[in-house]
């Protein structure tokens, strides 16, 4: 037994080279030099780019980008795309808002009734997780193409969104204390344990995602329907019924970020999250998870979430232009995508390489 | 038997020998063709047919040997020299494109273009209905290939060729796919070409047909070639005994397992299929507690299909199947496995293996339902040390049980397939053509561990289109054609002509040629 262990490490360390480790931490490596780079150029403009309060503003910035990208990691591992989510994150916004600032209006019965933020909470997360749940339904059962079936629905959740004030703002979302439903900037400007309640949501959500990505059946079941689905349905997989799954998790998601920001701005505006499916998407693949399914994790659209904020955050404390900072947006993006490719190329070398190795010993 | 005919030799293949990783597939193969004939092929699966038509369409390169073109020494390095030479070939699987039309598929790479670099449709479109006029087809030059039944796309192939001026025409199974109409159509299309000096070389594994269209034969049997001679000498019964071979191998052994109790009863099995006629018709059988059941048909006979509804992949299909006396209500895959059912599907790489993920993950991905915890959580020492069992079991070779599936070979990946239906436990395995490409050594350990296997109890329902595996390890086979069960023989009654008769029952009815 000892024997076999040591001749199978023996087979690993031949085909993972050094430039092999370098190409899988990537992305960790990029987060690194940013840091480092950004904080030895502020330090010249008498900036600490490494502060406590820079760390966190950072990290909340980054919690919007990586929620999202949670979400959108789960529909990809799939083989598929969620462009709706900044769409759904508007149209929540705009319910939470709503619902605190108008009420829920019942003409038929002459009242108007104000819920407790919470249960308004709750009802912006199911509203979320709903409308994912129709895109997964529109692309399972209608074998509607997910960017087809998500592009749509980023139009109608957006026209929604708008439709609910009329494209005005809802402000003012304190609310009232004879309505019973104060205490809604909790969310985004509250502290447990004086950590903003927007990285506690991130951190609950990462962990039961990493969970269920690594641990559970649906987790296997998700790759295993991106990696090849007709074997996931040979398998016994209800392949319909988890993809649906998954996009009404990213709904979910999204919706959660719509109720950080109104949270955060106190008050909630229709054109919320537009381009941010963008920047769900860069980020997990900047984390290393594969366009055509199968392959990726969690972590790495965390990482990829990190690398985007501390490269907006840094470049716009350095005074870089707004026009600058989305070329080099794009050029990360693209970047990220060719060191992709390079590491399948020597990825597949290798296997060949083992296989060759493997007849040679036969 | 030597030939003793005086038809003229257009192309000759002379002690051909390709040499492939692990395997000899050709093994100093000569190979005559004569000019304006049918050079009939023919061989089992494996037996080389494929390695040396892709040789004389210039798709491989022999290790050695030396190619004749009318005496005269030839190189056929690519597809397009083979068609300088006059060599068409019209694949098994169909090289069209469909969202093209006829004459754009007929001119692909060879459009014909006016001054300005425009393409010349008009022309194109003369000269393919010209042929098509030649062919005495009614097939409009402006038609999207995908609006055209298979055996018109067929047509369309054979046109293309034509249009190349080709001179030898090789046809891979050209009526896998085809109804008896079409194939009658397709015989005339023969006839007509070979009276235009056209040599065809024709491979199929339809035997009866061969016989009809035929003028010579010659057979392969593991890359080598076994025997040729004219076809008016010969017999159905001649060429199956040369294909097959008078010795059996000792790796298609079977060892002695005691057969118990019906486990499964299939009443009245009948899936539907769009064409409105039945991809299973009818079909009613029973299986033993540790009976290996061999089903043997032609391509398209529904063997496979069968496999599938008792799978619960076709929900549409009806019929009685009860397990232990017990009926079977599950409609969805997930229960069926429950059930006890596992399959091995004929296309592994397809159906069978996730390539993205790791050998434990495949081994284990059909049976998380029972592997994890409460449903929901997956302990890695319980996935591990079933699937290390399992390797140990089969001596699946790899590099570890993390490695990814698509590193192995192919022997070793078909493994990782049966692996994952076994750690389903089922109780009934379905193993749809399990020894396809693979190669003679994993064919052997594949079937030792089938013998295992219902020693311990297991029973198993295996199709395959290989007559002496078939015959090695069958207790009992059935054979099927267009969807119907056609006949069922204990092992000892099962001989070739016998099952090779039984499988083509329906398929007489293309005219009887005269030569």
């Amino acid at each position: 037994m000892k024997t076999k262990k040591a001749k199978l490490k023996l087979v690993k360390d031949k085909n993972v080279s050094l430039g092999m480790v370098l190409m899988q931490a990537r992305t960790f490596i990029a987060l690194f030099v940013l840091t480092i780079a950004f904080t030895l150029l502020l330090s010249d403009k008498g900036i600490n780019f490494l502060s406590p309060i820079n760390l966190v503003t950072i990290t909340k910035h980054v919690a919007i980008t990586a929620l999202l990208g949670i979400g959108m990691t789960f529909v990809i591992l799939t083989g598929g795309i969620d462009l709706s989510v900044g769409s759904i994150v508007g149209i929540c916004g705009m319910v939470a808002g709503g619902l605190i600032h108008k009420g829920l209006v019942l003409p038929m019965f002459g009242v108007t009734i104000y819920y407790n933020v919470w249960v308004i909470m709750l009802i912006t997360a199911v509203i979320g997780m709903l409308i994912g749940l129709i895109n997964g339904i529109v692309i399972t059962r209608f074998n509607v193409a997910p960017f087809i079936g998500t592009l749509g629905m980023m139009y109608i959740a957006r026209g929604f969104a708008n439709i609910l004030s009329g494209g005005s703002t809802f402000p003012n979302l304190q609310g009232k204390e004879a309505f019973n439903n104060t205490g809604f900037q909790f969310i985004g400007a509250g502290k447990i344990l004086h950590i903003p309640v927007s990285i506690w949501i991130l951190l609950v959500i990462l962990l039961i995602s990493i969970y269920v990505a690594k641990k559970t059946p649906l987790g296997r079941y998700v790759y295993a329907i991106g990696g090849n689905e007709d074997a996931a349905k040979l398998s016994g997989i209800r392949v319909k019924k988890i993809t649906t799954l998954v996009y009404a998790f990213s709904g979910f998601c999204s919706a959660l970020v719509g109720i950080i920001i109104a949270s955060q701005l106190v008050a909630a505006h229709p054109a919320t999250g537009e381009t941010y499916e963008l920047s769900a998407i860069a980020a997990v693949v900047l984390g290393g998870t594969s366009l055509s399914g199968g392959i990726g994790t969690v972590g790495g659209t965390i990482i990829g979430a990190f690398v985007i904020g501390v490269l907006a955050d840094g470049l716009v404390m350095m005074g870089v232009s707004e026009f600058w900072q989305n070329v080099i947006k794009g050029v990360v993006i693209i970047a990220a995508v060719i060191f992709d490719q390079l590491q399948q190329r020597m990825k597949a070398k290798a296997a060949v390489a083992t296989i060759t190795a493997e007849k040679e010993s036969a | 038997m030597p030939v003793t005919r005086t038809d003229e030799v257009i192309l000759s293949a002379e002690g051909i020998y390709k040499q492939y990783p692990g395997t000899l597939a050709l093994n100093n193969v000569d190979f005559k063709i004569y000019k304006g004939k049918v050079n009939v092929l023919v061989g089992e699966n494996g037996a080389g047919k494929s390695t040396l038509m892709k040789i004389l369409a210039g798709v491989e390169d022999p290790s050695s040997g030396k190619i004749y073109l009318n005496g005269k020494e030839i190189h056929i390095t690519s597809p397009t020299e083979a068609a300088e030479n006059g060599i068409g070939i019209i694949y098994q699987e169909m090289n069209l494109f469909p969202n093209l039309n006829v004459s754009e598929n007929i001119f692909i790479t060879r459009e014909k273009t006016d001054k300005t670099g425009r393409i010349d449709s008009t022309y194109q479109d003369n000269y393919t209905r010209g042929l098509m006029e030649k062919l005495h087809q009614n097939i409009d030059p402006q038609a999207l290939v995908s609006s055209l039944r298979i055996g018109q796309q067929q047509i369309v192939e054979i046109a293309k060729a034509l249009s190349q001026e080709t001179e030898i025409l090789i046809m891979d199974e050209p009526t896998s796919a085809l109804s008896t109409a079409e194939v009658d159509i397709l015989f005339d299309i023969i006839d007509e070409l070979k009276t235009h000096g056209v040599a065809i070389i024709y491979i199929s594994h339809r035997l009866e047909e061969l016989l009809q269209i035929g003028d010579y034969i010659t057979i392969l049997r593991d890359g080598k070639k076994v025997a040729e001679d004219g076809i008016e000498s010969i017999s159905l019964e001649w060429i199956v005994r040369q294909m097959v071979g008078g010795d059996e191998k000792e790796v298609f052994y079977d060892e002695n397992h005691t057969i118990g109790d019906v486990v499964l009863e299939c009443k009245h099995i009948t899936l539907p299929h769009e064409s409105g006629l039945f991809a299973v018709n009818d079909v009613s059988f029973t299986l033993r507690q540790g009976e290996i059941l061999g089903i043997y048909g032609l391509m398209g006979a529904g063997r496979s299909e069968l496999l599938e509804t008792l799978m619960g992949v076709h929900p549409e299909a009806i019929g009685e199947i009860y397990i232990n006396g017990k009926m079977i209500k599950s409609t969805r895959i997930g229960e069926r496995i429950r059930d006890g059912f596992a399959l091995i599907p004929e296309d592994r790489q397809r159906e069978g293996l996730v390539k993205t993920m790791s050998v434990i993950q495949n081994m284990t991905l059909a049976s998380l339902f029972r592997l994890a915890i409460k449903g929901v959580h997956l302990k890695r020492s319980t996935e591990e040390a079933e699937v290390q069992q399992l390797i140990r079991e089969m001596s699946l070779k790899t590099a570890g049980t993390e490695v990814l599936v698509s590193s192995l070979s192919g022997g070793n990946q078909q493994k990782v397939v049966i692996g994952k239906s076994l750690l389903t436990q089922p109780k009934i395995l379905l193993m749809d053509e399990p020894t396809r490409g693979i190669d003679v050594a994993a064919k052997g350990e594949v079937f030792s561990i089938m013998n295992k296997l219902v020693q311990k109890g297991f029973s198993i329902i295996f199709v395959t289109s290989e007559l002496m595996e078939l015959r090695a390890i069958s207790d009992r086979i059935l054979v099927m054609s267009k969807g119907c069960l056609t006949g069922s023989f204990l092992k000892h009654e099962a001989s070739e002509e016998a099952l090779v008769k039984a499988s083509a029952v329906g398929h007489l009815s293309t005219n009887q040629r005269t030569k």
